[in-house]
């Protein structure tokens, strides 16, 4: 008999939301995870869980971000009880602040023509300076204005991960940790076999879900993932007292008290570190948001490394030549953990999938 | 076009840096030094002949020596910047400094870090508490504010310096009311093979047991190979609590001062991302180095404590050591020359390392202080115990990096210097396995905390863009 | 708390400037440690906690430990063992969470 009925490659937050889905349904579960210093954006990452915007030349990724942003309240519910862990989840709507007139002007026409792509089901605000006060008291007196979206929120995006990792434990899944997936086989009569340096492991379907990892072993079951790192640093400051009372796509504070600013987007390689220049015009743009952080001292930062395809989407899809083995690659895994746990993970189990999936194949890079 | 850097830019005033700064002077290379302190020294000699006590012989000889390094570097032809924090330091060999409020850049064809070391953290129950501070502490306080604890006083935890501060502070007229000591006995047995080698550099042993007989002749109680240290009370330090001899004893004090030897502080060389390799015998971490305290990074040089824990005299020979490797590579000397000015340094350097391995394996920390109870804080900052972190790795945590992650160690201003060593050897010791396995925290900038103004107007250095 | 002991007799030892510890008036020598001021002034603590309200004191006056992080001149989360006293300087402690000033 198979080891599990399902391995997971990668315990990073889309593995586990996966995981986490499958294991609840009854299914044996094996989530296999990298070293301690892996790359994992899901250590890195700004928290955010986030509708506007997304989706701008692809509907049904619009569509498939606003399934999750509306499945996320009891998703959060769900593993706060299972955990005890409080996941910091807030809702309020969320703002994108421009700095100028131009960029003001340049992101409502986008938000325009989105909602036009959707049939005119998309809301969102447009917010001059003097509305923009009226949210945040606290915005720097340069700022143009901001955009609203009333489904944003964010989220503490490492007690998700803490969460997911204790639900999967308490619905009976099992994690090997510290193991680095090398080979991948389809055997003859069904099923994966997957090996690695310490061992190797049968289970019947596979779901790889590696972030950057699967580049490399995407192919081996017959799937295409071209991903790219892309980085992003984010600093970190200390704990004040609550100042904004939304999440911003550069600034947010977080249910601790501290503030998190990101984050820059450079297409860098593997290289995960930080730059002063970078860190540098972070805290410019974020000073000039919120002139009250000047005082307020940065505790750390980090570089972390986006998962990301050439248009920025989503790859779901099952291969064709290895039935049975799926990849699992996004480039906003916080935002779609709960549409991960819920319809994906169905999908996986019963073998059909939710609409829209077609638009997600790895074949459209084929061209 | 003419290169604007520094030829040399020493991190750290203490031995190490001043002694490279003297001869890097001497060598004609344009050098700067910086330090957060207000004036060179570092924490052997902090403030030499400035401090504020009428008899500053009660601090013992060695903190005299300083003076002669002080006023050598005082007349050396190079660039100081005191009281100046670096927060960035990169491969390249740019440092990034915070000073009054203001950050900026400079730019250096060669790096040293001689940033020293800091005491080993000493998590036992009860050590937040108001009353407990550092052996280490109490003897700044003494050398630069002529100042004592009123009131009782117990010494506790192991090394020499904590001997060096119990003979300090009995010079000073303070009261302690106890020595409480957790060398084991098994320690004594392991360091004495090494006891011979010492012995080439006895003076060292000369002065302990100098301190040690001090104590006797004071009537000060002392107690050895005691185990369960305990800090009680509720806001404040009421007592510290300990057994011994499968007795339990409890002393009332003021002032609890701790100490468990010093570790590198290897901040700078760890966000810099260099290799650091687990020293197995002065259980912690340090960067790998070749003979001239080069580091796998081409431009970055350590000197002193921050490289491994030699003490003074061998932080200012490696000081001095690294500046003739760099002169060399800078074309002001030839490898012949190096080494023959370097030969005199390490003939030196030899004898003072005879002690290092009889005082490690003496004064090793013991098991406890490495691997706390489950109840004790871990992370002062975040306040995470050590049952916390056990809890974590059963969750699936290899590392500390994930454990920060989960649970937050690591993560408050201090930026994991006071809970790092604990965290990577509880986890290590919970999953049954070396500590050098296990790994550290991934330390990123910036390593001294600067506010959000300072970096916003952050002067990029030349030919970098924003 | 800590006692002062004997000082060198000169000039640059003698010099005292006046500052204020939660608002209290005190002496203390020309460019010593504020933390050093405080621990003097037996202020039986410095700092409390963000996360669970816990006094601290200064622990390891080198500048690695940050319990020692007090309001100095109206600059919230001050590492009071790395800065200098000056004439007239306003010191109290930082309770919890640092307020929000724009300084
Ligand atoms: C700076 C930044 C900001 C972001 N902000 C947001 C945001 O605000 N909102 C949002 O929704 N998303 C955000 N994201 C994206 C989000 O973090 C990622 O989508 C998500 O974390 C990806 O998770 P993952 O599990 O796919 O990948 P990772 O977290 O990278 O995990 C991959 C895991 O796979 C393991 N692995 C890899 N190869 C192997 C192998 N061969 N064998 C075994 N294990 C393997 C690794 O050990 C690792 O644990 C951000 C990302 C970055 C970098
Ligand atoms: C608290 C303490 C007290 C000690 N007392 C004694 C003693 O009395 N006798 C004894 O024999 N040994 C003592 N030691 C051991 C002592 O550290 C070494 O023997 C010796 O000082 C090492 O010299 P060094 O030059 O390597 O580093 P240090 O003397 O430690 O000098 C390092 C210097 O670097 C500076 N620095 C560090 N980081 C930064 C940064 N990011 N930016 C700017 N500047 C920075 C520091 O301010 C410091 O001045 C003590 C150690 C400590 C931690
Ligand atoms: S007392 Fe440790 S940082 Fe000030």
């Amino acid at each position: 008999m198979a080891d599990a009925d399902v391995a997971v490659v990668g315990g990073g937050i889309v593995g586990m939301s996966v995981a986490c889905g499958l294991v609840r349904s009854g299914l044996r579960v094996t989530v296999f995870d990298g070293d301690d210093r892996d790359l994992r954006a899901s250590r890195g990452n700004f928290g955010l869980v986030w509708v506007q915007g997304k989706g701008y030349g692809l509907p049904d990724y619009a569509r498939w971000t606003r399934r999750s942003a509306t499945l996320w309240p009891d998703f959060a519910l769900s593993l706060q009880e299972e955990s005890g862990i409080d996941l910091q989840l807030s809702q309020p709507g969320g703002l994108f602040v421009c700095l100028t007139e131009a960029e003001l002007e340049a992101r409502a026409e986008m938000l325009v023509s989105l909602k036009a792509d959707l049939g005119g089901e998309y809301p969102f605000d447009v917010l001059d300076h003097r509305t923009l006060a009226e949210y945040v008291p606290a915005i720097g007196p340069e700022v143009a204005g901001a955009t609203f979206g009333p489904e944003d929120g964010h989220v503490n995006p490492l007690r998700l991960l803490r969460a997911l990792h204790a639900v999967f434990k308490r619905r009976g899944g099992r994690l090997v940790g510290g193991v680095t997936v090398t080979g991948l086989n389809h055997p003859q009569g069904g099923g994966f076999r997957l090996s690695s340096d310490s061992g190797s492991w049968d289970a019947g379907k596979l779901v790889l879900a590696a972030g950057l990892g699967n580049l490399s072993l995407g192919p081996q079951v017959g799937l295409t993932v071209p991903v790219k790192p892309n980085r992003g640093q984010v600093l970190i400051c200390e704990r004040i007292p609550p100042f904004l009372d939304y999440p911003t796509g550069h600034v947010r504070q977080t249910g601790e008290g501290t503030v998190q600013l990101g984050d820059s987007k450079e297409d860098v390689g593997f290289n995960d570190g930080t730059t002063p220049e970078v860190m540098a015009a972070i805290a410019q743009r974020a000073v000039t948001m919120f002139p009250v952080l000047k005082g307020i001292r940065v505790v750390r930062a980090w570089g972390a490394l986006r998962i990301m395809t050439a248009d920025g989407f989503p790859v779901y899809q099952e291969s064709g030549e290895c039935a049975g083995a799926y990849a699992v690659t996004c480039h906003s895994g916080v935002t779609l953990a709960a549409a991960h746990a819920g319809p994906l993970a169905d999908w996986i189990k019963t073998g059909s999938a939710p609409v829209g999936m077609a638009s997600f194949s790895g074949e459209r890079f084929h061209v | 076009m003419e290169d604007k850097r520094y030829d040399l830019a020493i991190i750290g005033a203490g031995p190490a840096g001043m002694a490279a700064a003297s001869s890097a002077a001497g060598f004609g290379l344009r050098c700067l030094v910086i330090d957060e302190q207000p004036r060179p020294g570092g924490q052997i000699y902090r403030d030499t002949g400035h401090s504020p006590l009428a008899n500053p012989d009660l601090l013992g000889p060695d903190y005299r020596e300083g003076e002669v390094l002080a006023a050598e570097f005082g007349k050396a032809q190079m660039e100081y910047l005191s009281g100046a924090a670096v927060w960035h330091v990169d491969a390249d060999g740019v440092v990034g400094l915070s000073r009054e409020g203001r950050a900026w850049s400079v730019a250096a064809r060669y790096i040293l870090v001689a940033t020293g070391a800091m005491e080993r953290p000493c998590p036992i129950p009860g050590w937040t508490l108001p009353g407990v501070m550092t052996a280490g502490a109490g003897q700044i306080l003494l050398k630069t504010s002529a100042m004592i604890p009123d009131g009782p006083i117990v010494l506790a935890g192991s090394g020499p310096l904590l001997f060096l501060v119990a003979w300090q502070y009995l010079n000073a007229g303070a009261e302690i009311v106890g020595f409480v000591e957790t060398t084991s006995r098994a320690n004594y047995l392991s360091a004495l093979p090494f006891l011979p080698k010492a012995l080439g550099a006895a003076e060292y042993l000369f002065k302990g047991l100098g301190y040690m007989k001090a104590l006797r002749k004071a009537r000060v109680p002392v107690f050895k190979g005691v185990a369960d240290l305990r800090v009680e009370g509720d806001s404040k330090l009421e007592a510290i609590s300990f057994s011994v001899g499968g007795k339990n004893k409890r002393i009332g004090c003021d002032t609890l001062l701790l100490h468990q030897g010093v570790v590198p502080n290897v901040q700078i060389t760890r966000a810099l991302g260099c290799e650091h390799i687990w020293d197995i015998r002065q259980v912690c971490w340090r960067p790998r180095l070749d003979d001239w305290g080069r580091t796998d990074s081409e431009k970055i040089y350590v000197a002193g404590d921050g490289g491994g824990i030699g003490g003074a005299a061998v932080a200012q020979i490696q000081g001095r050591l690294a500046t003739l490797e760099i002169a060399r590579h800078l074309n002001i000397i030839e490898t012949a020359e190096r080494d023959r000015l370097a030969a005199p340094h390490r003939v030196a350097m030899a004898r003072h390392l005879r002690i290092r391995p009889f005082l490690d394996l003496l004064y090793r920390p013991t098991e406890v202080m490495r691997c706390p109870s489950d109840e004790t804080i871990v992370c002062r900052c975040e306040e995470v115990t050590a049952g916390d972190i056990r809890s974590m790795v059963r969750m699936g945590c290899l590392g500390p990096n994930q454990t920060k992650s989960f649970g937050r160690p690591g993560m408050g201003p201090c930026q994991g210097r006071l809970c790092g060593l604990t965290v990577s050897e509880v986890i290590a010791a919970e999953r049954g396995l070396p500590t050098a396995e296990v790994g550290y925290y991934r330390i990123r900038p910036p390593i001294k905390p600067i506010t959000l103004g300072e970096l916003a107007a952050f002067d990029a250095p030349e030919g970098k863009q924003k | 708390m800590f006692r002062r002991i004997p000082r060198r007799d000169d000039e640059e030892s003698r010099s005292l400037v006046t500052i204020f510890i939660e608002g209290k008036p005190i002496q203390v020598p020309t460019g010593e440690m504020v933390a050093a001021a405080v621990l003097a002034s037996g202020l039986g603590w410095v700092r409390s906690t963000p996360v669970s309200g816990a006094p601290r004191m200064p622990y390891c006056l080198m500048g690695v430990c940050f319990e020692c992080l007090m309001e100095i001149d109206g600059v919230p989360n001050s590492q009071a063992c790395m800065t200098r006293v000056r004439e007239g300087m306003r010191v109290e402690r930082q309770a919890g969470v640092r307020p929000l000033s724009e300084v």
